[in-house]
């Protein structure tokens, strides 16, 4: 009687123990790429990471191979990567963040009216479509009809990219807040959109911003629809009815020529670090801000 | 307007129906009349429609879909229904069950919030004088006057219950609707609102939904209690608590009711 009783908790307690090694030893094991991508960058990379990265547009082949061939650091940075991603990401966010959020308030307040769950599902389907066929569509939408390549196809096709997440973190975050907010906004007299915006969607706003941040971080980092899109620059541009440049796609750019290879390493990195530090803001601000 | 001199009633409730179903009566042909500068409490078990009365008086109730409204809410001699809907809800003021502050909005912020959403621009001095007159109505100006710009959600239940109410009269509704409006804070909080509306009662006529008879009998007027949606008894809060005309009244009194 007293064995049975003993054996019975010290077999669960060995179980859970069990158990929870196992889930030690899975989640070291998912961390071990990322410390190896991350070393292997640092390793190779820092060389290459100074002042210029920032300051100097990319070297053409020919003075990478010269600089090679006399033994010199090859020249230049990433300036025009830098500037194009900025570009296309600032257009990316102003087409993506407004026409999100609203989509994300009227999946929140219609809940299960049959076009919100079309709306839903869809939503979801998209964030499913390979990243290159979205570019692809775009190249008919946007490229084709504007004869060219530019910075502006490459934001429509992140901006398709960044909607169904910002939409999902959206209605979410809405979805969190009590139903006392809506209700004391009405009770004053406020109209239905003067509630929403001025009460419900400032009160996620937390959520709204972190869900923001993260799509960005997401999608910075592509290159298949920008390969179709905004095509590349070798100088800094500005224009959005212009093709430009992107960090992703110099990095495909160096992987391309063996003479520039060595700058992958550290334009990766930076990349990199700035995922991370987009991640981390986002993290630290759905923390500091969460309401109550 | 003129009727409010007709009938000096300041509320008229005739053969009000609310149903949130077809068929099924959340609120059944309730008539009543309510006059101005009282305390009217509405008692009644759980479910028999309360809320819903209460919320159809600033039409509140018209958020749900599928919700239905028949007979007339008469304010000031006024059919609601006929009114804008956003009109009627800054004439009658809500103060909910649980305290709700506006959470990104600061002690002030939240007093002059229903300026905000009804897009009525202030200027500074107005805003000093609505937040001090408001604050000062619910007796809350000494306690928070240093601290205007802190979010008012740093505040106690009680206190922010009370920023409720002051956020409530900033408009300077007619009516003040109360559903179980002390029903989540502590015995101080509470005894400290019971206060506050027997004061308010010189300058607005209140309706409380309590849960608590003790509460309804030591503020209140007049009283209503309510069973399955229908207004089964309305009088005197004295009347109702010493000679109930109706067997259903004197059981919930009583405690033994089923
Ligand atoms: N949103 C709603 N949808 C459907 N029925 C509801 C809803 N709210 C309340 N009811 C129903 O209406 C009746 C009255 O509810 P309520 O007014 O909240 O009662 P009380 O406040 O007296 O407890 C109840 O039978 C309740 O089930
Ligand atoms: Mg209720």
């Amino acid at each position: 009687m007293k064995k049975t009783k003993l054996s019975a908790p010290r077999y669960r307690l060995m179980k859970s123990r069990i158990f929870f090694y196992l889930v030690c030893t899975f989640s070291l094991l998912t961390m071990i790429p990322l410390f190896l991508i991350i070393g292997e960058l640092i390793r190779k990379g820092y060389k290459q990471f100074n002042f210029d990265l920032f300051t100097k547009v990319a070297p053409t082949s020919m003075e990478a191979m010269l600089a090679r061939i006399s033994g010199d650091a090859i020249p230049g940075g990433i300036l025009n990567g830098l500037a194009g991603t900025l570009l296309i990401l600032a257009v990316a966010i102003v087409l993506a963040i407004p026409l999100g959020i609203a989509t994300g308030v009227y999946l929140a307040e219609k809940k299960e009216k049959p076009l919100a769950r079309l709306v839903r599902n869809l939503s979801d389907l998209l964030q499913g479509i390979p990243s290159i066929v979205i570019g692809v569509i775009v190249y008919i939408w946007v490229v084709k009809p504007m004869a060219g390549y530019s910075a502006l196809a490459g934001s429509t096709a992140l901006a398709i990219m960044m909607l169904p997440m910002v939409i999902r973190s959206t209605e979410e975050s809405l979805k969190m807040l009590p139903d006392s907010l809506k209700e004391a906004g009405l009770a004053l007299g406020g109209s239905y959109s003067a509630v929403v915006l001025r009460i419900l969607l400032p009160s996620s706003f937390s959520g709204l911003f972190t869900g923001a941040l993260l799509a960005i971080s997401r999608v910075m980092g592509e290159t298949a629809p920008l390969l179709v899109t905004v095509l590349g620059a070798a100088t800094v541009n500005w224009d959005i009815t212009q093709p430009t440049t992107a960090v992703s796609l110099l990095i495909w750019e160096f992987y391309n020529d063996p003479n520039l290879a060595s700058l992958i390493w550290s334009s990766s990195l930076l990349l990199l670090l700035i995922v991370l530090c987009i991640n981390l803001l986002a993290k630290s601000i759905a923390k500091k801000w969460k309401i109550q | 307007m003129e009727n409010t001199i007709n009938t000096g009633y300041i509320l008229e409730l005739k053969e009000v129906s609310v149903s949130y179903t077809p068929g099924k009566y959340a609120v059944d042909k309730v008539n009543a009349r309510i006059a101005p500068n009282t305390v009217t409490a509405i008692m009644g078990p759980s479910g028999c429609g309360k809320s819903t009365l209460l919320h159809a008086i600033n039409r509140l109730h018209e958020l749900y879909p599928g919700i239905s409204t028949t007979g007339e809410i008469l304010l000031k001699g006024e059919n609601i229904f006929r009114m804008n809907p956003m009109k009627v809800r800054r004439l009658a003021g809500m103060v909910f069950q649980r305290p709700n502050p506006f959470p990104t909005m600061s002690i002030s912020g939240n007093v002059l919030a229903g300026y905000k959403l009804n897009n009525i621009s202030l200027n500074k001095k107005e805003k000093g004088l609505i937040v001090e007159r408001s604050l000062r109505s619910v007796n809350l100006w000494d306690e928070v006057k240093d601290v205007l710009n802190k979010k008012g959600t740093f505040l106690s239940g009680g206190q922010q219950q009370r920023l409720c109410i002051a956020r409530a009269l900033a408009l300077k509704p007619e009516l003040l609707l109360m559903d179980e409006p002390t029903s989540a804070l502590d015995p101080i909080s509470t005894s400290r609102i019971e206060d506050l509306i027997l004061e308010l009662k010189k300058e607005y006529t209140i309706i409380i939904v309590t849960h608590n008879m003790s509460q309804a009998a030591r503020i209140s007027d007049n009283a209503m209690f309510m069973y399955l949606g229908k207004l089964v008894e309305y009088g005197t809060t004295r009347q109702m608590f010493t000679k109930p005309e109706n067997k259903r009244t004197e059981d919930y009194l009583t405690g033994s009711f089923g």
